[in-house]
């Protein structure tokens, strides 16, 4: 299985997330922002950092992007995109998924391990995947995630939802959502459910040693699904 | 020609940073600062003798780029 991962300047998670598709058997190629176009994937990746230095508004430029036609595009006839954290930023920015990622509610940059729940099995991410409940890293420090109500219903009714802050036994609480993030949301799908952008970052879990291996589980379960 | 835009956030929209300004202005004795919203201020200046014509554009600039409509709105002044 092919995978693109899409370089933008101040990108700072691509290499991590090169590391993690090498390790589960994708053959990876890296993009930088200004080519024309993409090698022939079977996935695209929109890595985490701070892409054009956050300017304007996280994710804004990046969405403007030379090489953002191709992700557009390849997006729309069905390929699967992956946005992690200001890879999800971007995918907002550009219309690609709905609602926006704010500052988060306390004003804070935000680094620690948290515990996702997977809401929907019925798409190529998450179906199969061993584990409901996944404890992922995040850093950031807008990832509040909002949207209109008229949004949140459509992403509700068509199960779009696709992990939520939760503790380390499921229950999505208040206290367990760490930016304010409405619904406790911390990753969602399209209507088609071939793009995902999340907040965590399953790159930084795919080492028993250093982390933990609940990432491990992300990639090997979407690469068993392809 | 220079067009200025104002871009704020719309209400009901949280604003942390708003809000930790107005605490802040309560601590240093402005105690009837019941709130504040922070925005963004754009001066564009646009190779363009029509005024009508250089706003119009600005408008699809706002649009665009420079609001997020989802939670910001924009004046153009």
């Amino acid at each position: 299985m092919k995978s693109s991962v899409i370089i933008f300047p101040g990108s700072n998670c691509d290499r991590d997330m090169d590391v993690a598709l090498k390790k589960f058997g994708f053959k990876n190629t890296m993009v930088w922002h200004n080519d024309q176009s993409i090698p022939k994937s079977d996935l695209i990746v929109l890595p985490g950092g701070f892409s054009y230095g956050d300017y304007l508004r996280c994710g804004s430029i990046a969405s403007k992007s030379k090489i953002i036609h191709s992700v557009i595009d390849f997006a729309n006839s069905g390929g699967l995109v992956l946005g992690i954290c200001n890879g999800f930023q971007i995918l907002t920015e550009t219309g690609l998924l709905p609602g926006i990622l704010q500052q988060n509610k306390y004003l804070n940059f935000i680094c620690k391990n948290v515990f996702v729940k997977v809401k929907d099995k019925n798409n190529k991410y998450f179906k199969n995947i061993k584990k409901e409940i996944l404890e992922l890293h995040i850093a950031h420090n807008e990832g509040n995630f909002f949207c209109t109500e008229k949004e949140l219903k459509n992403l509700e009714d068509n199960n779009q939802i696709a992990v939520t802050y939760c503790n380390s036994n499921g229950l999505e609480d208040d206290k367990s959502n760490p930016n304010g993030a409405t619904k406790n949301i911390a990753g969602i799908f399209n209507k088609n459910k071939n793009i995902l952008g999340m907040m965590p970052h399953p790159e930084r879990m795919i080492d028993k040693y250093l982390s933990g291996e609940d990432g491990s589980l992300f990639f090997e379960n979407l690469l068993g699904n392809l | 020609m220079k067009i200025k835009v104002i871009v704020t956030l719309k209400n009901g929209v949280l604003d942390p940073q708003g809000k930790a300004i107005q605490q802040t202005l309560n601590g240093m004795n402005f105690l009837n600062v019941e709130d504040v919203r922070q925005g963004k201020f754009f001066e564009i200046s646009v190779n363009e003798n029509d005024e009508k014509n250089a706003k119009l554009q600005v408008e699809e600039m706002c649009k665009k780029l420079l609001a997020n409509l989802v939670i910001e709105d924009y004046k153009i002044i």
